[in-house]
């Protein structure tokens, strides 16, 4: 089977991760930086995979796995802050939690 | 598979992937940004495919394009579907500074990318990921491994996700009437000490 070389994929997982960078940046709905958060850790799954290819062995492959795992704790504890966060000031927007006590 | 099949469902994927990033940065509402989250994210599970790693596709639709989304989904629903972020920058310049700097780190990231191509030395080689999935399979070589070398990290999983279900679980339960009583009493108290000590 003749594959496209890993320098295209290692350049989709670049570009994807400068784009969760510039999502985080720029946008101001915790939820919505939260998401980019998650673009940029696909990306890093990707670049995982690639190099699992590129070194003939599985491991890249089982730290993905091991990504995912975390991925899905921190967004659990995460949106359960964004929750307890808008019971307080009924607002998910980074400005608006400007006051570092209650 | 022919060579020019693979080139070409690549390409829909690159495509694919990058669009719906970049969209994600553009859509106003929250909920579009989610659903062009989950666009990428099966285009990521396409390109695993191609890399031959069927497992974690599988498992990047299942866990991410499936149970996160869900779960980002149900939070946008309970905070209200309708809010629209404010246009006005809080701080001046921010967009296109970051934007300018998201260029250079992309640039920086695929030049990164390109040169360490040459930096692997040794390991089977990329024919070795195929002969693995023929036999014993991607599944199973997956299992040997992660039960293997990596028997620890994986018991040590457990731990974090029974961490992350008590953490929840206090973050988001809901105070009692008396208890929200106590918790004002004791606020006023402190602030009647800070007065006191002021």
């Amino acid at each position: 089977m003749t594959s496209v070389p890993v320098e295209y994929y290692l350049a989709l997982a670049g570009l994807m991760f400068a784009v969760g960078t510039v999502g985080v940046l720029v946008r101001r709905n915790a939820i919505v930086i939260f998401m980019f958060i998650e673009l940029m850790l696909n990306a890093v799954n990707l670049l995982f995979v690639t190099f699992a290819r590129m070194h003939g062995n599985l491991d890249g492959q089982v730290l993905v796995f091991f990504v995912l795992v975390v991925a899905a704790a921190e967004v659990t504890v995460g949106l359960a802050i964004i929750v307890s966060i808008f019971r307080r000031r009924a607002s998910a927007d980074v400005d608006d939690v400007n006051l570092l006590k209650w | 598979m022919a060579g020019g099949v693979v080139q070409f469902v690549f390409a829909v994927t690159f495509v694919m992937a990058l669009g719906c990033s970049i969209a994600m940065l553009f859509a106003p509402n929250a909920v579009h940004v989610a659903l062009f989250l989950v666009g990428a994210q099966i285009a990521l599970a396409v390109a695993f495919l191609l890399e031959g790693a069927q497992f974690d596709a599988i498992m990047q639709i299942i866990v991410y394009a499936g149970a996160i989304m869900v779960l980002f989904l149900f939070v946008i629903m309970l905070l209200g579907v309708d809010r629209r972020e404010a246009l006005v920058e809080p701080l001046r310049f921010q967009r296109s500074l970051a934007a300018g700097l998201g260029l250079l780190l992309a640039a920086a990231l695929v030049y990164v990318g390109y040169r360490s191509v040459n930096l692997v030395v040794g390991g089977a080689g990329s024919g070795a990921i195929e002969a693995i999935n023929r036999s014993p399979g991607n599944t199973q070589g997956i299992a040997r491994v992660l039960f293997g070398t990596y028997e620890l990290p994986f018991e040590a999983t457990s731990v974090l996700l029974v961490v992350a279900i008590v953490g929840v679980m206090v973050l988001a339960r809901r105070i009692s009437g008396a208890q929200a009583r106590e918790a004002a009493r004791a606020e006023q108290e402190a602030a009647g000490r800070e007065e006191e000590a002021a």
